[in-house]
């Protein structure tokens, strides 16, 4: 029997009784990060890096107010590098870059070892922690953008965009608002703004992860949250930064003239640009670009590969090509088998596919 | 290259017009004035030649990158546009260089004569030295296709505000045959530019579609009311010993209708008029018309060709409907009420007495019902509805309301099903928006209409989503689907067609409604189509 499965419920560790990211509840889920379609509501305890901890009790209630939590408590915390034992699989998490918390979930059970990369990017962002290549017998990697078409700039020069384009607005006396997820992307347009000294506002739900984050201990610049009672003309030459749920929404009305920038890897391509009627787009992902997916799935040295959410046809037809074996797998991370473009509007799914 | 490679990313994705002409506005006043002719020249459908087969240019890309075809494929299906699509596989730059749009649009052009190693060394050249927008841009000169979202009027209007001239008299200048290679900026602008004064067109006028009950019009005695004709808009130019003939598209199309040079014989030396140009056979009688109009599908199959041939001349011969003048005795008459050019053209066209230049006949009608119940009966005339222009307007520039409306006759509808579809492009890349439909027959399903237009986002969004779920095969870009969703495919006119399975070819087809009260046994049958064709499709 493989040491992981692939079932109608998630990812299945049979030696360890334990699922990785389950879609349908279970009794023991193991979670790489804390966006909504990885890690979901109802299953009987979850382990999960240290911050991850804080934003599961966020999104999925907190263990106070959930009963029946099993021994040793409903969110258990680890470091990465740190090993647990379940019924004697050997489990640890490593960075995986995505974003603040998230993590790679190795396993191990006599002498073998599946690495599960979750969602990941090979760029060191500064604040999600550097993804770690593991070495490994079989790998499960994402492919949200596994085309060739999809290379990300370096983080620098996106943030030089970005700071160019909020200058250019703040010139014009317009507000800057920026599309951004509300766990990942929000704190690293946070980052990207704060050598502009422009004034930032959030929307609520951006405000709610930044004050956990905060209180978890993690280092981010300051933000307002734009409350109700603040006037339109408030918000001139300033910035906002907005989860896509807002993008459509009545909620943009309490700006006054106003650029909006929508900052997601799907940018890459004009023609979403156009489609979401963004002033700008700035392709920036937590995902990995094409060479990163590559470039990763090298380092593992495995001598199989599975490929889920997003282009796992392209990916995996390739990868076998190049005398990896590979083969797609069907989950129900991201939104879609093709990539998982994320829904533009309903709020608490916000953050499935996130890219 | 980089500030116009930054101008068209602009224009590109821009929503709002006025976004669009400032930084069209800030271009005119302060870019090199060559340049700015060939935006100019870009921006009113002036491409230059194409010198580079784009499947070369695929090749190219893919030797650079080294990537399996399908993969290529695969990202160009996702993408949408092969010139985007190569820009971002191509490796990164290694230098950048700082020419001009001139200069690489000159070259370009020249290219043509070049061997295809050196048209492949020019090009990959010019891609190493590029970012990723100006290789688009670049590529886009290449491969064609622009649809940048300018209308000529926001490019006239944004020339207007840069130089101060009226937009009028901008729209006039730039019309025509000139070419952005020797005509300079200076001279374009002074109405000096390339020389060919004789043949330059007027900018047309034209409709909306009427939105409004016909009564809030006001009187009709105001109103004169024309049918619409269903051929190529056209404008007819005599000047000098020459005849010269314009599309809407202002393309130069005189080469295409040999028909039209007996005319040179009586339209008075300086003579420009607005008309439809139309396939016609002889009239069986009592119509308006010397002849009956054919349907546009048989113009089409005259159009399409570089050389008109004997055949296609006694097929479908050519006339004219001439419905305004727009220039007399030399003189410019687009400032003169309707009703006084409506009298001088129709002493022109009676004097002409040629069967093939007819005058696009008056409806005669007391009342807004009249009117109605003649509508009902544009089928019967071979016209596709009413035009109604107010008899005291001036010819304008551009799409404008008001003066002119245009009031359609309803379309044609049949109710189909789903069963292929394809990624879009543009602003619909990577979501299976372009479909095609099927009737049935017996117990098999007969595919008729492909249709691209027509459904909200939301509603494109929700289709996307059942192809990718309901996708019984893939063949290359094309994904067959289970017949399930039904919809109400509206058509302008219907003809017979070898080249379809169906045998019938539909006129501007396009999805009017989800019928998602309806399922697969509630669609239309071939049969269904091929009665429409009886009763329509001449």
């Amino acid at each position: 029997m493989p040491l992981i499965e692939f079932t109608d419920k998630g990812l299945y560790c049979a030696q360890g009784r334990f699922y990785i990211d389950p879609w349908r509840p279970v009794d023991k889920a193991v979670i790489t990060h804390a966006h909504s379609d990885h890690a979901r509501a109802g299953s009987g305890s979850y382990l999960c890096h240290r911050l991850t901890v804080p934003l599961l009790e966020l999104r999925l209630g907190p263990e106070a107010a959930l009963a029946g939590s099993a021994p040793g408590g409903l969110y258990q915390g680890v470091e990465w590098g740190e090993a647990v034992y379940l019924d004697g699989v050997r489990v640890s998490l490593h960075p995986a870059g995505h974003v603040i918390g998230s993590s790679q979930v190795r396993v191990e059970y006599q002498g073998e070892v599946w690495v599960v990369s979750g969602d990941y990017k090979t760029e060191d962002d500064g604040i999600s922690g550097a993804f770690e290549p593991l070495r490994c017998n079989v790998f499960i990697t994402e492919s949200t953008f596994g085309l060739p078409i999809y290379h990300w700039d370096p983080q620098p020069v996106l943030f030089d965009s970005l700071q160019n384009w909020v200058a250019d607005n703040r010139a014009r006396d317009k507000t800057s608002v920026l599309i951004a997820y509300s766990l990942g992307k929000a704190q690293r347009v946070l980052l990207g703004l704060e050598p502009t000294g422009v004034e930032v506002y959030v929307h609520g739900a951006i405000w709610n992860v930044h004050q956990t984050l905060v209180a978890a201990g993690v280092a981010l610049p300051p933000v307002q949250r734009v409350l109700p009672d603040m006037p339109k003309e408030w918000f001139r030459g300033k910035a906002v930064i907005a989860p896509p749920s807002a993008e459509s929404s009545s909620w943009m009305r309490r700006f006054p003239a106003y650029a909006m920038g929508i900052c997601s890897g799907w940018m890459q391509v004009r023609g979403n640009v156009r489609r979401r009627n963004a002033d700008a787009g700035f392709a920036m992902s937590d995902h990995a670009d094409w060479k990163g997916l590559l470039g990763a799935i090298e380092a593992t040295g495995a001598e199989k590969v599975f490929v889920t959410h997003g282009f796992q046809a392209a990916l995996s037809r390739y990868l076998n090509e190049k005398g990896i074996e590979a083969a797609e797998v069907r989950t129900e991370y991201g939104e879609d088998e093709e990539g998982g473009e994320p829904a533009e509007a309903g709020g608490g799914t916000e953050d499935a596919g996130n890219a | 290259m980089r500030r116009f490679a930054a101008l068209a990313i602009k224009l590109g994705t821009s929503t709002k017009t006025n976004d669009k002409l400032e930084a069209l506005e800030e271009y005119f006043t302060d870019a090199e004035d060559a340049d700015k002719v060939w935006v100019i020249a870009l921006f009113s459908g002036r491409r230059p030649k194409r010198t580079v087969n784009t499947t070369l240019l695929w090749e190219w890309c893919r030797e650079l990158t080294g990537l399996p075809p399908w993969l290529f494929e695969e990202s160009y299906h996702t993408v949408g546009d092969l010139a985007e699509t190569i820009a971002l596989l191509l490796p990164q730059p290694v230098s950048h260089s700082g020419d001009t749009l001139t200069y690489y649009l000159g070259r370009l052009s020249a290219l043509g004569k070049e061997t295809e190693e050196e048209k492949k060394a020019f090009v990959q050249q010019c891609w190493a030295s590029m970012d990723t927008d100006e290789r688009f841009v670049f590529n886009k000169f290449i491969t064609g296709g622009w649809r940048i979202g300018i209308s000529q009027q926001t490019v006239v209007n944004a020339l207007a505000r840069a130089t101060g001239v009226d937009a009028s008299v901008i729209a006039h200048r730039i019309s025509g045959d000139w070419d952005p290679a020797i005509t300079p900026y200076q001279a374009l602008l002074s109405g000096e530019g390339g020389g060919s004064e004789l043949s330059r067109p007027y900018p047309f006028y034209l409709a909306y579609a009427l939105e409004d009950e016909l009564s809030a019009l006001g009187e009709p005695a105001a109103w004169q009311a024309e049918w619409k004709w269903d051929g190529i808009r056209g404008e007819l130019i005599r000047r000098g010993d020459t005849i010269f003939v314009w599309s809407r598209g202002e393309e130069l199309i005189t080469e295409k209708f040999p028909e039209y040079q007996i005319f040179k014989e009586r339209l008075p030396v300086g003579t420009v008029l607005d008309g439809e140009i139309i396939g016609v056979e002889p009239a069986e009688d009592g119509g308006t018309l010397p002849f009956a109009v054919l349907p546009f599908a048989a113009l089409q199959t005259r159009i399409g060709r570089k050389n008109v041939t004997k055949k296609h001349l006694s097929e479908v011969p050519v006339g004219f409907i001439a419905y305004d003048l727009l220039e007399y005795g030399g003189e410019d008459w687009r400032g003169r009420p309707l009703q006084e050019r409506r009298t001088q053209l129709e002493a022109i066209v009676s004097a002409m007495g040629h069967p093939l230049l007819q005058l696009s006949p008056v409806i005669r009608f007391d009342n807004w019902e009249a009117l109605a119940m003649a509508r009902g009966g544009a089928r019967d005339h071979g016209s596709e509805g009413i035009m109604l222009k107010r008899k005291d307007s001036i010819y304008q520039v551009g799409r404008k309301r008001g003066d002119w409306w245009k009031w359609k006759i309803d379309p044609l509808v049949i109710d189909a099903v789903l069963v292929y579809a394809q990624k879009g492009h543009g602003r619909r890349s990577n979501l299976y928006t372009d479909y095609t439909f099927a009737v049935r027959s017996g117990d098999q399903l007969v595919t008729f209409a492909k249709a691209y237009s027509g459904l909200t986002d939301k509603e494109l969004a929700e289709v996307d989503a059942f192809v990718k779920k309901n996708s019984l095969e893939k063949f290359g870009p094309v994904r067959t689907v289970k017949p399930e969703l039904v919809f109400e495919i509206a058509f302008e006119g219907i003809a017979a067609s070898s080249r379809h399975k169906s045998g019938v070819a539909l006129r501007f087809p396009r999805i009017n409604r989800w019928r998602r009260d309806k399922t697969p046994a509630d669609i239309d049958t071939l049969d269904a189509l091929k009665k429409m064709l009886e009763l329509y499709g001449k």
